[in-house]
Formats: C-alpha cells, sequence, structure tokens
C-alpha cells in the first residue's frame, strides 16, 4: 500500500484522531450539563429527599411501554413526617453507610455492582418484605442482623454488619427515596409489594 | 555489557530499572487477583465458606482491586520501560519517580490491609476517607485517591520531561496527552454525592472513560512499541496505525459512554447516542487485529521474542472478543435491560480485562526479561522447546476461555428467569441463583479457574526462568527502512 495517497497518510490521521477526540469531549461535556440538571435532586426524574414522606408506585406506564416510579399519596417513613432537611439528613446517612458496609460488592445499585445478592433498585416495593405493615420492622431487622434470617434455600446469607437502628433507618430511607427515581423501566417486570390498601 | 543469561540491572537504562520494579508489583498483585477470584467464586459454591471472617464483598472487592492496580502499575512500568529509547533522552527526575514508587506502593500496601482487617466502617464520611468507599472498582479510601493522583502526576512529568528534552515521537505526543486524560478523569470520582444518579454519572466517567477510552489507548501505544521492538515494522506504519487506531477508539469510545447511562435515572435520549457509539467500539480493535496480524504475517513471524510476539497477538484477538464482540452482544439498550448487572456482565468484564490488558502487560514482562538477561535469544529452538512459556499461555487463554463461557452460561439462565421472568425481584433472584443450569456454569467457572491458576504459576516460573543461563544473543528484528 502505497503511503502517498492522502487517505492513508500519517498527517491526515493525525489531524482527524485531534478533531474526533476533541469533537467528542465537547459534545460529551454538552450532553453532560443538560443530563446533571435533569438528574439533580428535586426533578421529575430524580425526586427530593422528601418523597420518603409519601407512598412510592411502580406502575407500567402505557405511553412508555415500561414500569415507571409514581409517587402517591402521604405515606411518611416511619410514621413521622420530615421535612427537607431531615429527609436529606436521613437519606444521606443511609447513603454514607452503604459505602462505608460495602454493600456494592455483593449487591447492585441501579444496576451496578457485584452479582452475588439481589439488585437493589425497588428493593423497597419488594414482595419479600411481606405486607405493608410489617415492611419497615422487617427491614430494620434485616439490615441489623441478616445472618439469622430466611434468604433462600441455597443457603448465601447476608454476613451482620454492625449497623446500628439509626443507620438502618437511614438505609431504609435511602432504599425508599431510590425507589423513586426513574430508571427508564429498569428493573422490568418487577413484581411490588401490595400497597393498595 | 554483562555476561548474558543473567539478570543484571547494568543490562538496563534508568527508566528499565524502575520498569522493572513496577513489573514485579504487577504480577505480584496479578497473582492476588487470582486467589481472591478462586476464594469468591468459591463462595458461589460453598457460602458458608469464609463466611463472617471474609466475607464475598470483601474478597470482590480485593479481586477487582488488585486488577485495577496491577494493569495501571503494567502500564506505568511500560511507559517507564520505552520512555529511554523512545524519547532518547534519560529519564528527567529519575529519583523523584523512585520516590514515587515506594510510596505508592506502600500506599496499596496499608489499603490492602485495611481492606481485609478493617474491612468496613460507621456510616459516617471519615470511613470513606479512611477505610473504603464503596464504591465498586474505585473502593480505595479518599486519602489513598489523593496520594495516587499526586503519584501519577509524578509519572506524568518524568513522561512529559523526558519527551520534552529529548525526542518528541508519535507515539510521546499520543502517550503524553493519554496520560493527562487519564489522570484528569480520576478526579471524577472523588467526591461524595448523596444522589445516586450523579455519584454513578461521575463515576462511569472514571470507569468508562479509563478503561474503554484511555487503557485503549494506553495499549495501542504499547502496541506501537512493541511492534517496531519485535517485529522491526518501519515507525511511520505504526504511528498512523496508532493515529487511526485514537481517531476510532475516542470517536466511539467518548460517547459510547452513553451505554452506561440507560438506567440509572438519565433521560433517555442516552439509548440512541449509547446504543449507537458503543456498538461502533469494536470497530477500532478490529483495526488493531489487522495492524498487528498484517505486521506479523508480512514478515512470516520473524521476530525477536517469540513470548511476546505471541502475546501480542493474544491481545490483539482477546481485545477484539473480549471487548469488542462480548461488550457488543448487551450493549443496545434493547438488550441490556435484562443483561444489566447479570453474569453477562461478569463473562464480558473477565474476557475483556484479561484479552485487552494482562495479555499486553504479560507481553511486556517478557520484553523486560529478555533485556535484563542482557539481550538474549528468545525466538525458536529454546530450552525444552519453551514449553513452559507456551503451555502458560494456553492455560491462561484456555482457562480464561473457560470462565468467560460458564459465566455466559449462568448469565443466560440468570437474564430470562431473574430478569425476564420473574423481574428482578427478591424471589426472582435466587430462583435464578439456585437454577441447575445457573449452578453449573459456576461449577465449571471455579474449574476453569483453577486451570487459569496453573497457567499464571507455570507464568511466574517461566518469567523467572527463561533465558537462565543462555548465551546466545539477540538478533535484532530487522527494520525494514
Amino acid at each position: 500500500m502505497s503511503t502517498d495517497q492522502w487517505w492513508a497518510s500519517e498527517s491526515f490521521w493525525r489531524k482527524t484522531a485531534i478533531w474526533v477526540t476533541g469533537g467528542s469531549f465537547v459534545v460529551l461535556m454538552l450532553l453532560t450539563m443538560d443530563t446533571i440538571s435533569q438528574i439533580s435532586v428535586g426533578t421529575t426524574r430524580v425526586p427530593a429527599y422528601s418523597v420518603i414522606n409519601h407512598r412510592i408506585e411502580y406502575k407500567f406506564d402505557e405511553q412508555r411501554r415500561v414500569q415507571v416510579p409514581v409517587i402517591g399519596a402521604k405515606e411518611p417513613l416511619f410514621g413521622k413526617e420530615l421535612n427537607e432537611e431531615e429527609a436529606e439528613a436521613l437519606v444521606k446517612l443511609g447513603k454514607l453507610t452503604t459505602q462505608s458496609k460495602n454493600c456494592m460488592n455483593c449487591h447492585t445499585l441501579l444496576g451496578n455492582g457485584a452479582y452475588y445478592a439481589p439488585d437493589l433498585t425497588k428493593a423497597w416495593l419488594d414482595q419479600y418484605w411481606g405486607t405493608k405493615e410489617i415492611r419497615e420492622e422487617q427491614m430494620l431487622a434485616f439490615i441489623k442482623d441478616p445472618s439469622d434470617k430466611l434468604h433462600n434455600s441455597i443457603g448465601r446469607r447476608m454476613p451482620k454488619l454492625d449497623i446500628t437502628d439509626e443507620e438502618a433507618r437511614g438505609v431504609v430511607a435511602f432504599l425508599k427515596w431510590m425507589s423513586s427515581i426513574d430508571t427508564n423501566g429498569f428493573p422490568y417486570n418487577f413484581k411490588s409489594i401490595e400497597q393498595e390498601k | 555489557m554483562a555476561t548474558p543469561g543473567i539478570c543484571d540491572s547494568a543490562n538496563l537504562n534508568g527508566g528499565q530499572k524502575l520498569a522493572v520494579k513496577y513489573f514485579i508489583v504487577a504480577i505480584t498483585l496479578f497473582g492476588a487477583q487470582v486467589l481472591f477470584g478462586l476464594l469468591a467464586g468459591l463462595q458461589y459454591l460453598y457460602p458458608d465458606f469464609l463466611y463472617g471472617v471474609l466475607d464475598f464483598s470483601v474478597n470482590r472487592m480485593v479481586h477487582i482491586n488488585a486488577l485495577v492496580v496491577w494493569m495501571l502499575y503494567g502500564f506505568l512500568g511500560s511507559v517507564y520501560w520505552l520512555l529511554e529509547e523512545e524519547s532518547q533522552h534519560e529519564v528527567v527526575g529519575l529519583k523523584l519517580g523512585n520516590l514515587i514508587f515506594w510510596v505508592l506502593t506502600a500506599a496499596v500496601t496499608v489499603v490492602v490491609l485495611v481492606y481485609l482487617f478493617v474491612q468496613i466502617g460507621p456510616g459516617k464520611e471519615s470511613s470513606i476517607w479512611l477505610i473504603n468507599e464503596g464504591r465498586e472498582y474505585i473502593e480505595a479510601p479518599r486519602w489513598a485517591d489523593i496520594g495516587i493522583v499526586v503519584s501519577v502526576l509524578v509519572v506524568f512529568f518524568n513522561v512529559a520531561a523526558t519527551f520534552s528534552k529529548g525526542r518528541y515521537t508519535g507515539i510521546a505526543g499520543v502517550l503524553v496527552l493519554d496520560m493527562l486524560a487519564l489522570f484528569g478523569i480520576y478526579l471524577a470520582g472523588m467526591f461524595y454525592t448523596t444522589n445516586i444518579s450523579i455519584d454513578q454519572y461521575w463515576w462511569w466517567w472514571v470507569i468508562h472513560l479509563w478503561v474503554e477510552a484511555t487503557w485503549e489507548v494506553m495499549v495501542a501505544c504499547i502496541m506501537a512499541y512493541g511492534l517496531m521492538k519485535v517485529l522491526g515494522v518501519r515507525r511511520k506504519i505504526v504511528e498512523t496505525w496508532l493515529y487511526i487506531e485514537v481517531a476510532l477508539m475516542f470517536g466511539s469510545g467518548i460517547l459510547g459512554l452513553g451505554h452506561h447511562y440507560f438506567w440509572i435515572g438519565t433521560p433517555e435520549y442516552w439509548f440512541s447516542i449509547g446504543g449507537f457509539f458503543s456498538a461502533l467500539e469494536p470497530i477500532p480493535l478490529v483495526a488493531m487485529v489487522v495492524h498487528a496480524v498484517f505486521d506479523a504475517g508480512a514478515r512470516h513471524a520473524k521476530n525477536s521474542n517469540h513470548p511476546t510476539m505471541a502475546w501480542l497477538i493474544a491481545h490483539a484477538f482477546g481485545n477484539f472478543f473480549g471487548a469488542g464482540v462480548w461488550g457488543f452482544m448487551h450493549t443496545l439498550p434493547q438488550i441490556n435491560l435484562y443483561t444489566h448487572g447479570t453474569q453477562w456482565s461478569a463473562s464480558h468484564g473477565h474476557l475483556a480485562f484479561f484479552g485487552a490488558y494482562a495479555t499486553i502487560i504479560i507481553a511486556m514482562f517478557y520484553l523486560a526479561v529478555q533485556k535484563w538477561r542482557g539481550d538474549v535469544w528468545m525466538s525458536g529452538e529454546l530450552p525444552g522447546n519453551g514449553w513452559k512459556w507456551k503451555w502458560s499461555l494456553g492455560l491462561l487463554n484456555l482457562g480464561m476461555v473457560g470462565m468467560t463461557m460458564s459465566m455466559l452460561v449462568s448469565g443466560y439462565v440468570q437474564s430470562q428467569i431473574e430478569r425476564a421472568i420473574e423481574g428482578s425481584s427478591w424471589i426472582g433472584y435466587f430462583a435464578a441463583q439456585g437454577h441447575p443450569w445457573f449452578v453449573q456454569g459456576m461449577w465449571w467457572r471455579e474449574l476453569f479457574g483453577v486451570m487459569f491458576t496453573l497457567g499464571f504459576v507455570l507464568l511466574v516460573w517461566d518469567l523467572m526462568t527463561i533465558g537462565r543461563g543462555e548465551k546466545r544473543v539477540l538478533v535484532p528484528a530487522a527494520l525494514d527502512e
């Protein structure tokens, strides 16, 4: 192959590499600015932390043809309505706890993490917790000491991670808030706990 | 020059002496990665194994962190290795580079010890600063993040200053800009936010733009150097290819980032952008295969280092299949909805990291050993017909392909049963995990993991012995200029 052709020359490809890289990066920056504004807390995609004062459902949307979170009537977490600052503080404690206990190296959150334990994206709505009435207590008890709870028939168990009462409440608040994020229908075909009554 | 066949640092230039240190730590961490992978894999089969002592989360964290760090060490070592030859100038600030090597290595040791013996902390920011950040791949606590940034800035200074004072080649230009991007992007992962959507948005900047963009360009530079070195390919050819690869890689990979933005709360326009650009990502990898195989064929595979050449070819194919084909299989949102966060991802991750990165770093190990022993002969007719390097090449590659296929089978079961039918609930998750087909895949994965481990042991043995007592010296690849 002759390298005299312009399309095979070193300088043509050097310039192309520079322009393509620069151009792609500029487009990524513009998209990033738009995306960040759409996923900041308090938007339709990522609701305010005080959403934990409400019932959250995951319902099939006829137009988008996937399930989307639906924010319903007042249903304060642990029966106590929190203002925006209090709600943020509790969810923050929960998020910090999930990081410092390394949850992501067994579980996935929004589908990202490790594959040794169930996805937590909609864990708040999982039928595993029994009924709506006992869900909060079940979750708190499980998070504080899962080692002696029924998990499955294959013997895999979550270890006890020295999570305090307050941290466990934070984790539940974080999970409830996370379930309200619009994840474009992920997870698909999720079967929620009965909440209608 | 010293007697051939004996490891003598007099055979190495300043940068290469430092490179060897990086390589030794790299292969040690590679061993740690393999060991903790075996432990974690065993826990899928025997969940009570090490329960409450070294839980899966700990083993898995050490497994993937050892991976990231040994590859980073492999890259930094490779850069120091080629720096003086490429720039034709002594490394500027080599003493500082040496100091930083020890500081970084001490920091890595402390981080691993804390992972193993402290493991977790209370739900406070202090845990993130001191113990574990709890974000996959970048778990290193914040103090270590700062250490990493300082260290890599020193390496960057060594590289940029050396090239500026010496010869500034095409490879040099790409390498310097790539390292700048590599270090800049790491900063995107160094903050805490409660908003998990924003958290994961920037987290993917680090993970994706490292692994699917800057690391790929890094290995393209190493490949360019390697082909000139062992095959004697003309600089003009490898550098033109390098630019083509950079254009295709960044052109597809930067916006290909969008394939991580389907399900984390981000807007729906990422479906089209992420789907389209990530579908293009295999193209540069095809280009790399063509480049390497064409050059090797054009020289009838005559080269000055057979193990290195074999691993470079393994890299070209591994990168294409692992990163390209395995990534493409589940990159479109219409399939990713069911495969995201299942054993599919693990299958892809294993073949991609090994195929794209482990292979080419191993190629550099062999290049380093050859020169360290005084530019000894490493082509045909090695003692024992070179059985050690050939068997380790075979065992490592077959072991990895076996693990990849096993996890893919388990991934099929998981995406069908857990995702499509049961809908990712707790019950659905365990229905899949307990399915005999899934379990079978996990057994095969562990068995192929043992095969891989044997290959690793043989590799270490070979690297310690190949060329020992060899009296024949290397015949440099004839430059075709």
